[in-house]
């Protein structure tokens, strides 16, 4: 029997946009693609006929009008007459200071308690476990919360350390605990190189580099020396002084001396003040995140495969060096791609910092500055540009670091 | 993943949508609750009681205006909110009035674009100290630490006082008067500086409230009031003139005690008449029904009775009247007759 089918002489039909597989997905997508715009665009429209209504324009000039209010903390100088973008900026940098802090505390807690977690000793790995789940389990808030309440109540207001028999004293005399915060010693310099501050700290830190990177060298050179001799030249005194010696002969030239915090007027004055809102924020974050990195840390672990640490026992290498010899650095690869999301978690969590009044970008300006200028549209838009570039920044440093410690494939 | 971007994007849109249109006397009468914005919690001016019922007197102007509108005082929805939150909250249309001890300033009238629709409590900043430390004027506070409510005028003029006066302080942000009460408690700010009455009704709740003294000074002027959205006048005249008709009853001597008998024959005083609509159009002018006010003041009495229930001077706050008597007895409470 035969079959005589023309050959389907028509090009191509509208139908064919939905019963054809070759375009079937195209069609598909393009009505998706309008659909998402006629969304974006009512989206717009709806924000800028709802800003009519209620008579607002949009407008970034008020960054430019004096803030008129105060700061506690700022890394740079601010007075209630500068600007709403200083206020701003130095809301960011106080995020950028409890970011910092938490990313790197966060880390060797959350290293440490992952590699114990995993010890042998039964008590210390329980005892991880309790802190890795307890800290998991409960939000962050109430962390952030509960430090700052202890800290407030459970520490002397300075007029405790106040008169003869004063019923609380400093540690060695230098520290000061109180309900306000924690005040150390600062550093000052009494005949410094350049009139600002911050330029004298580079200086000592420039030399204290040079110092480190010529230590490496040396070492490079020891190494070097024992590779082709078989005997290891004693650096450890070499190593030392150049270490003090420069940075310290530095300091000695520039006057550096002890600024202690002593009784002024209602408080303390003089050395560094570490508010307790800084430090219940960092601790909060540090010790939340700690007990997620220290999971990431332990999976990392778990998946180097065991005959690793087997062989390197077998070529008589010890617990601690096989470790950090041979584990870690394995780990590492399966480590640092979680590692970066909790770096930035971390930074983004550092907005519950309203609820101890730590003043950071989201205090100034997404809480005051909005609050007495009315340009919440402005604001919150700024708010989430920084967030979000500043999280794009953390994970492309942290994309090269991973790169370059991923297993290389040549 | 399609639909996720579309649902995210339709809830974005949906709250997006949230600022409310012009007639809020509809939306009030088709919701049948009137909501209002109210603080997180002042003794005296708006918190909750034992029962959960909010009570004060800011809570009583709500319920005045409920009163009017829907004829029922309790309608009210109470919404808390922050020095932070209540402008937000007020222009997206969560509340349809804000009465949460707000000063009334230029920028917040027209930059904010809100409608202040009258002052109930004439009022300035002040400072409270705890009495040992020995203080008896805020120019002595040089390095003090402050604790100050967020997102307030107090903020500012605080900002204002120590720079003029050239001395420094510490300030201490914070969210709720709660929270700074705790703090204050605790010693871990030296001084709480806001408003006077809300100092009184703050230091009111303390254990021992003679161990603190507020200083001498008032720093600025804040006139509170309640407030609602610019642009819908019909809405902003009801509200005004409840207020309004508040305050005229205490100066007519219309009482929550005498308003039946009142209300029940015309009187001999055309004014009082009027106010309770037994004689003219007034409600109808403004879209409610003739005995509008007479509901208004017996949700809670008049302007004085409100004043002495909730913070006068036999309640635990004791504020005097001061600014806050009737034009007639040398304070600042005026209201525009009624004709």
């Amino acid at each position: 029997m035969t079959t005589m089918t023309d050959p389907p002489g028509q090009g191509f039909r509208l139908s064919q946009l939905i019963y054809d597989t070759r375009y079937r997905s195209l069609t598909i997508q393009v009505v998706a693609m309008i659909v998402l715009m006629l969304l974006f665009s009512w989206l717009v429209s709806n924000t800028i006929h709802n800003l009519e209504t209620l008579g607002k324009d949009f407008d970034f000039g008020f960054l430019t009008q004096p803030s008129g209010y105060d700061i506690n903390q700022r890394l740079i100088e601010y007075d209630s007459q500068s600007t709403h973008g200083r206020a701003a900026v130095v809301g960011i940098l106080n995020t950028l200071l409890v970011a910092l802090l938490g990313c790197a505390l966060a880390t060797v807690l959350g290293v440490i308690a992952g590699v114990l977690r995993l010890s042998n000793n039964w008590l210390v790995s329980r005892l991880m476990a309790v802190y890795v789940e307890g800290f998991r389990n409960v939000p962050l808030l109430l962390w952030i919360v509960l430090i700052f309440a202890l800290m407030t109540e459970g520490t002397p207001a300075p007029s405790a350390f106040r008169g003869d028999t004063p019923s609380s004293s400093m540690l060695f005399d230098a520290v000061a605990i109180t309900n306000r915060g924690v005040y150390i010693p600062a550093v000052h310099f009494a005949s410094p190189f350049f009139a600002n501050g911050a330029l004298n700290w580079l200086l000592v830190l420039v030399v204290l580099g040079v110092s480190i990177f010529a230590i490496q060298r040396l070492r490079h050179w020891a190494t070097e020396k024992q590779e082709a001799t078989g005997d290891r030249p004693t650096t450890w005194y070499l190593i030392l002084g150049l270490l003090i010696l420069p940075t310290g002969l530095l300091m000695l030239l520039m006057g550096a001396f002890l600024d202690l915090p002593s009784l002024q007027g209602f408080n303390f004055g003089g050395g560094i003040h570490l508010r307790n809102s800084l430090i219940a924020l960092w601790l909060a974050l540090s010790l939340y995140t700690g007990a997620f990195i220290a999971e990431i840390v332990r999976g990392g672990i778990l998946a180097v495969s065991k005959g690793q640490t087997e062989a390197a026992y077998a070529l008589g290498i010890r617990p601690g060096t096989t470790m950090n010899l041979v584990i870690l650095p394995q780990a590492l690869r399966v480590i640092i791609p979680p590692l970066i999301s909790q770096y930035l978690n971390l930074t983004k969590n550092s907005s519950l910092a309203i609820a101890v009044g730590y003043m950071d970008v989201r205090s100034t300006l997404g809480g005051i500055t909005i609050n007495q200028t009315g340009r919440e549209l402005e604001g919150m838009l700024l708010l989430g540009l920084f967030y979000l570039v500043l999280s794009l920044l953390i994970s492309g440093v942290m994309n090269v670091y991973n790169a370059s410690v991923k297993l290389k494939e040549r | 993943m399609k639909n996720t971007v579309i649902l995210g994007a339709l809830t974005v849109a949906g709250l997006a949508a949230g600022a409310a249109g012009a007639a809020t006397l509809d939306d009030v009468k088709a919701r049948g609750t009137l909501n209002c914005g109210v603080s997180t919690g002042l003794t005296g001016f708006s918190a909750p009681d034992a029962n959960g019922v909010w009570q004060g007197f800011d809570v009583a102007v709500c319920r005045a205006v409920a009163a009017a509108v829907l004829g029922d005082p309790m309608a009210v929805e109470f919404v808390s909110t922050t020095g932070q939150t209540r402008f937000t909250a007020l222009a997206s249309g969560e509340i349809d009035i804000l009465a949460r001890n707000t000063t009334w300033t230029f920028s917040r009238d027209n930059d904010l674009k809100f409608e202040f629709i009258g002052v109930n409590y004439y009022d300035g900043q002040g400072f409270m100290i705890p009495k040992e430390l020995g203080v008896s004027s805020a120019k002595e506070l040089d390095g003090a630490t402050v604790c100050i409510q967020t997102g307030t005028t107090t903020e500012l003029n605080l900002a204002d006082f120590f720079r003029v006066n050239n001395i420094s302080y510490e300030p201490v942000p914070i969210e709720t008067n709660a929270e700074a009460q705790q703090q204050y408690l605790a010693g871990a700010c030296d001084v709480y500086t806001t408003d006077a009455s809300g100092l009184a009704a703050t230091r009111a709740s303390f254990e021992t409230p003679g161990d603190h003294v507020i200083l001498p000074e008032i720093i600025s002027k804040e006139p509170l009031g309640p407030l609602v959205r610019h642009g819908d006048s019909e809405w902003g005249d009801i509200a005004r003139w409840t207020l309004n008709a508040l305050i005229a009853a205490e100066e007519y001597g219309v009482t929550s005690a005498n308003i039946e008998e009142l209300s029940s024959t015309p009187t001999d005083n055309p004014e009082i008449n009027r106010l309770l609509g037994t004689e003219g159009e007034l409600g109808a002018m403004i879209g409610l029904d003739a005995d509008w006010a007479k509901k208004a003041i017996m949700a809670n009495g008049n302007y004085g009775e409100i004043f002495e229930k909730t913070i006068g001077e036999n309640t635990p706050i004791g504020l005097s009247r001061g600014l806050n008597a009737q034009w007639t007895e040398g304070g600042l409470m005026y209201s525009p007759p009624f004709r």
